[in-house]
């Protein structure tokens, strides 16, 4: 593995410099710089050039339809368009596309996270009418893969744990047995309230199906285009698609539930998405019964994410994990009856 | 979902200051759960020591949240409005995790 995704970082970097300046040119570039390196997205980036390998199983029809998407003028001023990608010599392992530079949020100036723009960005999104046919937006999808991942490094986390102590009733034969974590108990119990279309077991209501979305919003979709002052738009559409809107303000909510984000934060976020006329809540009045749902989701996701890379790294949760695993301690104790609520 | 106990509609669940009430859709009932009545006139009272010259509210059949106090039922404790950590968490950054999937 560790050799595969290196040779993809060497390559993706070769290509973007091959594009960040014509060949006869002399080079003074800096060498290329890795901005991610996970199996799901490799992007490196050399001078204004950013390439980007997608997952290996990517549908590539429908990932096609998803950088058109981000092409499409319809969305320009919200989706960063992508570049022209030159025909691959050969096939490759995982597709790759090519992007501009961007600016990103600064992680270490909360106060100028730009809440406002981000919300009127999906506001905006979302009122825009599907210019073609899209896939499902790949939220739910996402959650049930990350409750996926947990149950498998909480598995293997007991397997080293049984095996120091010699304890036969902790060796993981059944690959649904529930996890021993509390914490880990919490999340599974969170995850069966859900509705089944917020499991991505079934399509998404019609009602709830019916918006663009971008399917994976956080801090990290955001950046200034030109850079440094350009202004602020959306990236990464691997999830994009067709389906429930407020899915985009869920992680926002689940933060501000659990504790991480500040209420004047949400509430700009929140207002400014209002004031865009975005359809994923009443325009007043609680926003809630819309919002409890894709909110819930997303907590129980970044909660099984965080223990899944806990088990992995043999560490306990930081402060942050913590506040989310806690609020799915507290959706697990909600009475079924107001578990499923007004909005499944 | 429950169903209304006088008209068998569907009941919605709705959130006030952190109490779960239970309001049908056809007769605009409202059922409250045991403590549930107690929760609510407690809060109303601390509303009340908040906010003296509140004027009436005729249309409120029950103390409805500030607008600022929307949250979830299961949402952290803070949110009742008395400050919490909130301020610590925003100096301390981010953290990772508000910028990945």
């Amino acid at each position: 593995m560790t050799t595969t995704q290196t040779s993809v970082v060497h390559d993706l970097g070769t290509l973007a410099h091959r594009l960040s300046h014509p060949a006869r040119t002399p080079c003074v570039c800096e060498p290329p710089q890795v901005l991610a390196d996970r199996p799901d997205g490799t992007v490196v980036r050399s001078g204004a050039i950013v390439a980007k390998a997608h997952a290996a199983d990517t549908d590539r029809e429908a990932l096609a339809a998803r950088i058109a998407l981000a092409a499409a003028p319809q969305l320009a001023g919200i989706l960063l368009p992508p570049l022209p990608a030159p025909a691959p010599a050969a096939p490759t392992a995982r597709p790759v596309t090519l992007w501009p530079l961007g600016a990103p949020v600064d992680p270490t100036d909360p106060g100028a996270a730009p809440w406002a723009e981000a919300a009127d960005l999906l506001a905006r999104l979302h009122r825009t009418k599907p210019p073609f046919p899209l896939p499902p937006m790949r939220g739910p999808a996402k959650a049930a893969r990350a409750v996926a991942r947990m149950r498998a490094a909480l598995r293997a986390d007991a397997t080293a744990v049984s095996c120091g102590t010699r304890d036969a009733a902790t060796l993981p034969g059944d690959a649904t047995a529930p996890p021993r974590d509390p914490a880990g108990l919490s999340v599974l119990a969170g995850w069966r309230a859900l509705p089944a279309w917020a499991r991505g077991e079934v399509p998404a209501p019609v009602r709830r199906g019916s918006s663009l979305c971008h399917g994976d919003l956080h801090l990290g979709q955001l950046v200034r285009h030109p850079a440094p002052d350009g202004p602020w738009l959306l990236i990464d559409m691997d999830d994009a698609g067709v389906g429930e809107p407020a899915w985009d303000l869920g992680r926002p909510a689940a933060w501000y539930a659990a504790g991480l984000l500040a209420p004047e934060d949400w509430s700009t976020f929140l207002d400014a998405y209002r004031s865009a006329g975005g359809p994923a809540v009443p325009a007043d009045g609680d926003p809630w019964p819309a919002l409890d749902v894709p909110a819930r989701a997303l907590t129980v996701q970044t909660a099984a994410v965080a223990l899944a890379k806990c088990a992995a790294e043999q560490r306990d949760p930081d402060e942050h994990e913590q506040l989310m695993i806690e609020s799915c301690a507290r959706i697990a104790t909600l009475p079924p009856e107001l578990a499923t609520g007004p909005a499944s | 979902m429950m169903q209304c106990p006088k008209c068998h509609a569907q009941m919605n669940t709705y959130n006030r200051n952190g109490v779960q009430i239970e309001q049908c859709n056809g007769c605009r009932g409202i059922f409250l759960d045991y403590g549930e009545l107690e929760s609510l006139t407690r809060l109303e009272s601390q509303w009340a020591q908040q906010a003296p010259p509140a004027p009436p509210a005729p249309q409120q059949a029950y103390p409805a949240a500030p607008p600022a106090a929307h949250a979830p039922a299961w949402g952290a404790p803070q949110h009742g409005g008395h400050g919490g950590h909130y301020g610590h968490h925003r100096q301390k950054g981010f953290g990772r995790m508000l910028f990945s999937s």
